[in-house]
């Protein structure tokens, strides 16, 4: 079976975001970027299937501008086998949107013909939480999203995942959408010969023309702003002076 | 402008808190029908229809709508979606799960966690963990939403819309529910308590953990915790608060031996109080609480559930 896996390039985990001054959005000039955390698990987790036995190939594609080749190769470092660069935008600041990057993905999963598609299940950029669903949505392809333990098991995968109330586990037909939750696995790290390795790995590069999918936005971004900041509180010596001010001065207790 | 609300409803019951907050937003987009599905959903039906600023109720029992699984529920709103302008839900993982499929089924984008409503068009919503604001404009034709329902306050009762019986439609069963693991609590839910105790990575074990169980029983609050005490299998995952787990705006907010990290404030720095209590003094987590205490947590949150 072969297994599909988009991947985003977004702001590093670790980068402490900027808005800029003008409103028009984060600034991402000469800021590190990475592959999208979520989506680190879902490669894991494609690669995992592959050391059971079940998967077969791994493809990675991503969808953005032409410096996410750098998150391709890091998943094929990891392990994936193949990868389809799918150059959306010249502009870094540019987002697609989950819709047109579902469509994009529906084309090449209609070429591709993979059994199952991991996605992470959002991207810490626009927290949006939907390129999964839209994607099962638009194949007519059962989704099992949030997901914290994945078993394939003959034509079903069995999913559990992380909801509100705790943990619910479903019975998806093949071929299915999964999204990755942060407990599905531990990401590995590509070690040297597997990074050297990955720079040999085939990298097809295609455009939304190709696909005739138009990427247009939707949603026009109004402004960006700061949030609302906390004013900075103040240091209490003891757990009774504690006390006192959540009862005297918040009046919480 | 007519409104379809997607409403919480678990083993069906409303779940009040989280659909009266999103009443509260979708009522300032236009007339509201609230949607309950699932097996049974009646219960549900008539608890929604007592919510102010509900004008109608549809119910559909299905089997196939148990558990809310995605593809029917869906498949569902998709069937009733002509005659409403929006189709709103709260940002509950139920939701999150279905919305955007509704949205695609629609060619359209889904709006998600939205924080603000500026006109029928025009959204705002947290991105970047909350590091950031969007104020984001809709050329849709029919607007997909969900609510943060932290950010909007809930919808009183006394309401009484008329109920109306809708017909699942039918579709292929592409998923089938096997199990939930939903451990039985008598605190209240973390994301409408009014008191809310969270725990860090500091307080070291599970066992440790009752620590702040004790304090949170102490206050008959909720308890929550970091993504590192979860990961360390410290806390369940559903008591995670942060940027993928719950987002929590109560009256006070107390964060034991929790660094701080982005992710992290992303769910709980709309709390009204939020005391920080930990043995680090250059935690992050200093600069968004109200009240701070250096102390270690092994002393200071006993004493502290003595003396409340």
């Amino acid at each position: 079976m072969k297994v599909l896996v988009p991947v985003k390039r977004v702001i590093d985990y670790n980068v402490k975001v900027r808005v800029k001054a003008d409103g028009s959005g984060v600034d991402l000039a000469n800021v590190k970027m990475s592959m999208n955390p979520f989506d680190e698990i879902a490669v894991e987790e494609a690669i995992r299937l592959k050391e059971k036995g079940v998967a077969t190939e791994i493809v990675a594609v991503s969808i953005g501008v032409k410096q996410a080749t750098e998150t391709l190769r890091t998943a094929l470092a990891m392990g994936a086998d193949r990868a389809i660069l799918v150059e959306a935008s010249e502009d870094v600041h540019a987002d697609i949107e989950p819709l047109a990057v579902a469509k994009i993905l529906k084309a090449i999963v209609e070429e591709e013909e993979p059994g199952l598609v991991i996605c992470g299940k959002q991207a810490i950029d626009n927290d949006m939480n939907a390129t999964g669903q839209m994607l099962a949505a638009l194949l007519g392809w059962s989704q099992a999203t949030f997901a914290s333990e994945v078993a394939v098991e003959g034509e079903n995968a069995v999913v559990t995942r992380e909801v509100d109330g705790g943990l619910q586990t479903i019975k998806v037909k093949l071929p299915a959408i999964v999204t990755a939750d942060l407990r599905l696995n531990e990401p590995r790290y590509a070690s040297l010969p597997n990074i050297m390795k990955a720079k040999k790995k085939p990298l097809d590069a295609k455009s939304p023309a190709d696909y005739g999918v138009d990427v247009s936005p939707r949603l026009e971004v109004v402004k960006t702003s700061e949030p609302a900041e906390r004013k900075a509180g103040v240091m209490v010596g003891s757990v009774d002076e504690l006390v006192a001010k959540l009862k005297d001065e918040a009046g919480v207790l | 402008m007519t409104v379809l609300l997607l409403a919480e409803v678990n083993k069906g019951e409303l779940a009040v808190d989280a659909t009266a907050k999103a009443v509260t937003a979708a009522a300032q987009l236009g007339e509201v029908t609230a949607l309950c599905a699932g097996a049974h959903a009646a219960a549900a039906g008539e608890a929604a229809a007592k919510l102010d600023g509900v004008s109608k109720v549809l119910v559909a029992e299905d089997p196939s709508l148990d558990h809310r699984l995605a593809e029917a529920t869906a498949a569902l709103i998709v069937s009733l979606a002509d005659g409403y302008d929006h189709i709103v839900a709260p940002a509950t993982t139920d939701a999150k799960n279905v919305m955007p499929r509704v949205a695609a089924l629609l060619d359209v984008m889904v709006i998600s966690d939205v924080s603000g409503i500026v006109d029928a068009d025009t959204f705002e919503r947290p991105i970047y963990a909350g590091n950031a604001v969007q104020t984001v404009k809709s050329k849709d034709a029919k607007k997909v939403l969900t609510i943060r329902t932290s950010t909007f306050d809930a919808a009183g009762d006394g309401g009484s819309a008329p109920v109306e019986t809708v017909a699942a439609p039918d579709g292929p069963a592409l998923a089938e529910w096997v199990e939930d693991k939903v451990a039985a609590s008598d605190r209240p839910e973390l994301t409408s308590a009014g008191v809310v105790v969270s725990g860090g990575r500091g307080v070291g074990s599970e066992e440790d953990f009752k620590l702040i169980e004790a304090l949170a029983d102490k206050l008959g609050a909720a308890v929550g915790a970091s993504r590192a005490a979860v990961d360390s299998g410290y806390a369940p995952n559903d008591w995670q608060v942060g940027q993928t787990g719950k987002v929590v705006a109560p009256e006070l907010y107390i964060a034991i031996g929790i660094s701080g990290a982005i992710q992290h404030l992303a769910g709980m720095k709309d709390s009204k109080v939020i005391v920080a209590i930990n043995k680090d003094e250059d935690a992050p987590i200093f600069q968004v609480a109200d009240y701070g205490l250096v102390a270690d947590l092994f002393q200071a949150v006993p004493e502290l559930t003595e003396k409340v």
